[in-house]
């Protein structure tokens, strides 16, 4: 390590290894925001690599700037760190030049802040490393989330010919207007999505009721309540919700089979609750743990009985875990495939999920798939980023369970 | 004055809170017992019985009825015709009667010597019937005009059925078929291994995927909320639609990862991600890592915003360089819950159906345990074979969990 403690060292090491990202980054968004050819190339980023590290370490600011230019004039002339093909339109080469230049020569400047062409300490040395791997992950992390969810919507508003065509082209022609959307409408008119949408709701919100239902009281007694067994009882609450859905599947199926209850909307409000209880239960118990005794002590002397106390003093004190525990019990039914999958076999009783995995067969366009899966994510995905710190306490609190 | 002494057993007041503790939990053991133990119960019963799928429906007498002949005229011939078969191949069925109702106006000839006629009410004894068996039962009738002009026809009227067989699932028949052939031969250590593999390096990865993405992130700067919030994106959506996602993304054909591969010059023929070996193995867990890796971040940020600042202050006084604090530092101080959630993750990893089912199917030597459930009882109809692997899987589940409660009663702190 300690050889690599020198400017003239660490600048280009960090320069090669930041431009190789950039020009795979800018190649990867150029390809995929307008499907024309750009690819990072090697060589390129390492000449480049060196060239823009030593320019950034500390000196004058026009050196970065010099830099970023030399950059993009290479890469248009064509030897620079990222490689433009042929048939790529005048704007989109500019763009992506200018992108990669510009960031590869940004980033090494933070990036190598303190650095100086000779001995650097260990503290500037580690610093700038950690500033460089803090980009690559910020790049990084960003990149492998949003890939998967834009492939995903620009698939549903495309069609089957122009995707085979060129399967990087992900741009979409405005002019097409309401048209971009057909494949959405043709699931809610000619494939039943819009039941499957309300059928979704109603059994996700069924659940969340009958979950608390069961759930408040529970947690109250192992929380509060004095009774022998009860450190068995919250460790089996832990063991129960370990055993995969899997194994129960089975002989929920059969017994579903043999009762005429599979194929019902009914069944499988039987049976998801039963899924999340322990769950909430464990989340609640936690939470109702944490509430100070006194003031329900207080309650309790001034008449009032222990029913009262969980409805007028438990309750209102604890409705942001109530909150919590229903966002999670929502999103666990609403995703919920499995049960759904191998209990509902007739189109009107389906659910959203239910209704994706029987989009998936060669006969449908996949942008019949993708729009379903699209109608499936938008509405957890609103109420997550509209109830975000909900939902974040709720995950952390009950999210032994994935 | 006598002394104080603490009073001994339970008193009143405990007994009373205990009922109420009991009576408020009453309603979620219940609901427990009857969808979680009856059916891990079911499980071991199942697994040592012969069940097939097509065993679930019991076997039952069909029976259809016409009229056959050509009559026009009072006087002329024709013949009922009942047409009977056991719905079951393999299953009999004992004692089978049928009883149904002639319509005015057809004259009864000779009758099959099993059947008895009381007025218009025929009754006909069976006797025992053998698997897959098939009859026609032929009563010869003489049309008479009332039959003609009623227009009522002999399969107006519904014909009762009554038979016993007995039902695999109930009766006494025990075997150990199922887990001789779960155990048996070199697909049992396939799948073992393929599990194995896919939590071992599922779990790890989550974990450090999930530590670098939560050091990232522990720091305030403005978009650090929206970055949390995309970063969670993957488990917060429904598993379908990600796992469609990936195989679009993925496609051999006409997937954007192969063509942008192909376009680098990485490859350069397409690469079938999910249906190659050993290949689709490490697509399924790298899913898995992409899936998981929010849980495992929002653990790990959330210990780490409680770690106490000043030691940091300190050590930076103390001239501890960056990386020095992290392993000095934040490593002993994270590694409570890593291994908290190294053990949770551990064991949800290992209980995943969804994703591989979804991805692969179980395809190119991605199957686990778990789907193996899936394979033997549905793909090969085999409820039993299914039914052992469950049984398998809940004993591993076991195993583990002593070890998670041996160890989480040390590391309260989740």
């Amino acid at each position: 390590m300690s050889m690599l403690r020198y400017g003239y060292i660490t600048a280009p090491v960090l320069g090669v290894l930041w431009l190789f990202i950039i020009a795979t980054t800018v190649a990867v968004a150029m390809s995929f925001s307008t499907g024309s050819a750009f690819r990072p190339s090697g060589t390129g980023a390492m000449v480049w690599g060196i060239l823009t590290g030593f320019a950034c370490i500390r000196g004058k600011s026009w050196q970065p700037a010099v830099a970023a230019l030399a950059v993009t004039a290479a890469t248009l002339a064509g030897f620079g760190p990222i490689v433009i093909g042929e048939n790529v339109s005048g704007f989109s080469a500019v763009l992506g030049a200018f992108a990669t230049a510009g960031f590869s020569a940004l980033g090494l400047w933070i990036m190598l802040e303190d650095v100086e062409t000779g001995a650097i300490n260990r503290h500037v040395f580690e610093a700038s490393v950690i500033r460089f791997l803090t980009g690559f992950g910020y790049i990084f992390f960003t990149a492998i989330v949003l890939i998967p969810f834009y492939v995903m919507v620009l698939t549903s508003l495309k069609n089957q010919s122009e995707m085979i065509q060129n399967p990087l082209d992900f741009s979409i022609e405005l002019s097409r207007g309401a048209e971009l959307f057909r494949s959405y409408e043709e699931l809610f008119s000619q494939f039943n999505f819009g039941t499957y949408l309300l059928n979704s709701f109603v059994i996700s919100v069924l659940t969340v009721i009958i979950t608390l239902l069961f759930a408040i009281p529970g947690a109250y007694a192992v929380a509060r309540l004095r009774f022998k067994g009860r450190a068995a009882f919250s460790r089996s609450i832990l063991l129960i919700y370990m055993v995969p859905m899997i194994v129960l599947a089975l002989p929920i199926y059969i017994a579903f089979s043999m009762t005429g209850l599979r194929n019902s909307i009914a069944g499988i409000i039987m049976i998801y609750p039963v899924t999340t209880i322990p769950v909430a239960l464990y989340m609640l118990q936690g939470y109702f743990r944490g509430l100070p005794g006194e003031v329900e002590e207080a309650g309790l002397m001034d008449g009032l009985n222990r029913l009262q106390v969980i409805w007028k003093i438990t309750l209102p004190l604890s409705l942001p875990a109530m909150a919590s525990v229903s966002l999670y019990v929502f999103m666990i039914a609403w995703n919920e495939f499995l049960l759904a999958f191998m209990l509902l076999d007739d189109p009107s009783k389906f659910t959203l999920t239910r209704g994706i995995a029987s989009l998936n067969s060669s006969e449908i366009p996949r942008q019949h798939l993708m729009a379903g899966s699209v109608i499936a994510t938008v509405p957890i995905m609103a109420i997550f980023l509209g109830l975000e710190r909900f939902m974040t306490k709720g995950l952390t609190a009950g999210s032994v369970k994935g | 004055m006598t002394d104080a002494v603490p009073p001994k057993g339970t008193g009143p007041l405990a007994r009373l809170e205990a009922r109420l503790a009991w009576g408020l939990l009453a309603p979620t053991i219940t609901a427990v017992a009857l969808v979680v133990v009856l059916p891990l119960l079911a499980i071991f019963w199942i697994s040592v019985k012969p069940v097939s799928l097509s065993d679930l429906r019991a076997p039952e007498m069909v029976v259809r009825e016409d009229i056959r002949g050509d009559f026009e005229a009072a006087g002329d011939q024709a013949n009922i015709r009942y047409r009977l078969r056991n719905s079951s191949q393999e299953q009999p069925i004992t004692g089978v009667g049928i009883a149904d109702v002639i319509p005015e106006g057809l004259v009864v000839g000779t009758l099959d010597e099993r059947c008895v006629l009381e007025g218009r009410d025929l009754r006909c004894d069976l006797g025992d019937w053998e698997g897959g068996q098939r009859e026609r039962l032929m009563i010869p009738v003489t049309v008479e005009q009332a039959y003609l002009d009623n227009g009522l026809r002999p399969q107006d009227s519904p014909v009762a059925i009554s038979g016993k067989s007995s039902n695999i699932l109930t009766n006494a028949t025990f075997t150990f078929n199922n887990f001789a052939r779960v155990f048996d031969g070199d697909e049992f250590w396939e799948v073992l291994w393929v599990t194995l593999f896919y939590t071992v390096f599922g779990t790890i990865g989550a974990l450090l995927f999930g530590l670098f993405a939560a050091l990232l992130l522990n720091k305030s700067f403005r978009g650090q909320g929206i970055l949390r919030g995309l970063y969670l994106f993957p488990y917060v959506s429904p598993v379908i639609a990600v796992a469609f996602a990936w195989i679009i993304l993925f496609d051999p054909f006409s997937g954007s990862a192969n063509a942008l591969l192909v376009q680098m010059g990485v490859t350069q023929q397409s690469i079938n991600f999910f249906g190659e070996r050993p290949l689709a193995l490490i697509m399924v867990t790298v899913f898995e890592i992409w899936r998981y890796f929010p849980l495992s971040f929002l653990f790990i940020l959330a210990r780490m915003q409680s770690i106490d600042t000043d030691m940091y202050e300190a050590a930076d006084m103390d001239g501890a360089s960056p990386f020095q604090q992290f392993w000095a530092l934040s490593v002993p101080q994270l590694l409570g819950i890593l291994s908290v959630l190294f053990l949770l993750r551990f064991i949800w990893t290992f209980n995943k159906f969804d994703d591989i089912f979804l991805l692969t199917g179980g395809n190119a030597g991605t199957r686990t345990l778990t789907v193996n459930v899936y394979e033997q009882a549905f793909a090969i109809s085999n409820i039993g074979a299914g039914a052992a692997v469950a049984v398998v899987i809940f004993g591993c589940l076991l195993l583990f969990s002593v070890f998670f409660f041996r160890f989480i009663s040390r590391e309260e702190g989740l």
